[in-house]
């Protein structure tokens, strides 16, 4: 078949291409721009080659962060997914109270996440705060502000009431799927509850589940605003992650080529993370 | 394996049923013998699957109750009831093997691996997927799915009943004589009690000794298929066994004659009428004669369905189908005479008996 060449199909795609281009390309351009360059203002460029990068690499600010990343996504993770599966697997499937729970569990993810911060810091203060008032007068020495254990606490607790919903909200739609004949069945097949939940609703959730484990990881890794409102990175730099530690050095520094330099790199984890979670989840669907 | 008696069953889906017509299955009482092989029949929506699942203990009737060899089973759990269902699309558990498929309610039931095993390979060989035994149940076909649902209601030896809801809607036609006919061995080897659902009445025919045939949430009709064709007992029986079904006529009742729009056909008893009754006539195609003689009729089409013809006619102002033998002729003045032993009559839809 002879194809047909027109040229004024480019420019069907010429919106998406600008979109595209200004929304994504240009400026992660600028940032490889600046990661290989060192400036001083004034649009004075030098070429500094891979320095930025090494300078970053061998640094213990970078390894520090990373390693708050991980274990804060781990932790958010593993407490998470199986508490909003088991919260999934309690809601109603049918009646009034479905609406009820539904609205109920997209509240907190209807909330934009500096005001998550806000009310999370105004709870926790023990001055004012219902929670860390509250903790005090039951004689409990709590305070984010100077204590890293209580600080870590608080955000995780944070991020778990944020985004537990989530996971909730994906798990509900992938169990709602399973036609009733499948519990019938099992029913009938005396099927213990455990049995039900393993073989029948699991492998059904599995997908929303591959979901709802990389949004969650993503977004957790990423995790910049609420940190920044509740605890502002402190005590200290215990709960400085890469994000809050990348604004520092681009904003508060104002370097901007170790800056650039870390957020590629920060890209690239996140990449390069989110690549194996789900070749190793697909995999692990593929062979069954 | 279990006699079952269904005492007053009442069923309805709504809260707090006043009429008659709150109720999806309206009253049955019914025994089913041990080792016997039903059939349940109806259309879609008439509550035969109610009604199954009121058996297997998936659904609490509102009224009534079940007992299994005399002991009432209403309270107790599908469980606890050990009763076997196969539904109408396939049921499988997608990460197990087929073997482990079938092996599941066994497991479940703590049987001993030996005797798990024994009936797995027999259930296999009977489905025929023994070469797929160690497979994920994944990537099969719809109909080797069923199968497996099919093999997990026959795997356990043990059980009270075997239930089975319209299994095998999704399994091509060629299939589903040799899955039936298995079916059918496995019931005069080892006596299970079986009730088979279904809206197909050469399904029913084939399957069962005896045909339970409902209508709009009622038993209207428990016959070998012989009576079933024979002596509807209800017009809708009439229409809905047969194929074309029974030609049902308004008619006027006069002690053993019956007036049918102007034309008089005479019975050989005299049927007992309450008055005020909407009267009809039923006669099965296969028992109207086409002749020379009798009653005109205007034929408006001639169907040839291969050994015998379906002539669709007009008679008495009516449609009425007529079956003609492949080579049977057709006059050009033809009329009409009914074989009085096949003439029933209908009182409000329900038979009205005469000889019996």
């Amino acid at each position: 078949m002879e194809k047909t060449w027109n040229n004024k199909a480019w420019f069907m795609v010429l919106p998406v291409l600008i979109l595209v281009a200004f929304s994504a390309v240009i400026p992660l351009m600028t940032v490889v721009n600046y990661s290989v360059q060192d400036t001083f203002g004034n649009n004075e460029f030098f070429w500094a080659g891979t320095d930025w990068f090494t300078d970053v690499l061998h640094s213990d600010r970078f390894w520090d962060a990373l390693t708050r990343n991980l274990i804060f996504s781990g932790i958010i993770l593993a407490i998470e997914i199986p508490l909003g599966i088991l919260i999934a697997l309690n809601m109603p499937k049918k009646g009034l109270g479905v609406p009820v729970c539904l609205v109920l569990m997209s509240l907190p993810l209807l909330i934009p996440w500096n005001v998550v911060g806000t009310i999370w810091q105004v709870f926790g203060r023990v001055d004012i705060g219902l929670l860390g008032y509250t903790l005090a007068a039951l004689g409990i020495n709590y305070n984010y502000v100077n204590n890293v254990f209580d600080a870590w606490v608080t955000l995780i607790v944070m991020d778990i009431w944020h985004w537990t919903s989530l996971v909730v909200l994906l798990c509900y739609a992938g169990l709602v799927s399973i036609p009733d004949a499948y519990y019938q069945a099992a029913k009938i097949d005396g099927a213990s509850r455990w049995s039900v939940f393993r073989y029948i609703q699991l492998p059904k959730m599995k997908r929303v589940l591959l979901i709802a484990f990389l949004l969650r990881f993503m977004d957790s890794f990423m995790i910049y605003t609420e940190p920044f409102v509740v605890t502002g990175g402190g005590p200290g730099n215990a709960t400085t992650f890469l994000s809050i530690d990348l604004v520092k050095t681009a904003i508060g520094q104002f370097d901007l080529g170790p800056a650039a330099a870390l957020s590629l790199i920060y890209f690239l984890i996140i990449l390069l993370l989110s690549w194996i979670f789900y070749t190793v989840m697909t995999n692990s669907d593929a062979q069954s | 394996m279990a006699r079952i008696n269904l005492d007053h069953i009442r069923h309805a889906y709504g809260p707090n049923p006043k009429k008659p017509s709150d109720y999806s299955l309206k009253e049955v009482h019914h025994e089913w013998n041990d080792g016997g092989a039903y059939a349940l029949l109806g259309p879609s929506g008439c509550g035969k699957t109610t009604l199954l699942n009121i058996i297997s203990g998936l659904l609490q009737p509102s009224e009534g109750k079940i007992l299994f060899d005399g002991k009432d089973v209403t309270n107790l759990s599908t469980q606890d009831r050990n009763i076997a269902q196969v539904f109408q699309f396939p049921v499988i558990y997608d990460t197990m093997t087929v073997y482990d498929n079938l092996a599941f309610p066994l497991r479940n039931r703590h049987v001993p691996e030996g005797e798990v095993d024994r009936r797995v390979k027999e259930i296999l060989e009977m489905i025929g997927l023994s070469d797929r035994a160690k497979k994920k149940a994944q990537g099969l076909t719809a109909d080797q799915k069923q199968k497996i649902s099919l093999g997990r209601g026959l795997v356990r030896s043990d059980v009270s009943a075997i239930l089975f809801d319209e299994p095998l809607t999704v399994i091509d036609p060629h299939m589903k004589w040799v899955l039936r006919s298995q079916l059918k061995r496995l019931h005069k080897q080892f006596g299970f009690t079986m009730v088979y659902v279904t809206h197909d009445q050469t399904e029913a025919l084939t399957f069962a000794d005896k045909v339970v045939v409902m209508y709009d949430g009622e038993i209207v009709q428990i016959g070998t298929p012989a009576e079933l064709f024979e002596k509807p007992k209800h017009t809708f029986v009439g229409y809905f066994i047969g194929s074309p079904g029974m030609n049902v006529l308004p008619a006027k009742i006069d002690g053993s004659s019956v007036d049918l729009d102007g034309q008089k056909v005479a019975l050989s008893f005299a049927p007992k009428i309450a008055a005020g009754a909407k009267t009809e006539l039923g006669i099965r195609p296969e028992f109207v004669r086409l002749g020379r003689e009798g009653m005109p009729v205007t034929i408006s089409k001639v169907e040839d369905i291969g050994r015998q013809k379906i002539v669709r006619a007009t008679f008495a102002n009516r449609p009425i189908a007529i079956v003609v033998h492949e080579d049977g002729e057709i006059p050009a003045e033809p009329r009409v005479t009914f074989d009085p032993s096949a003439v029933n009559i209908y009182a409000d839809s329900w038979r009205v008996g005469g000889e019996a």
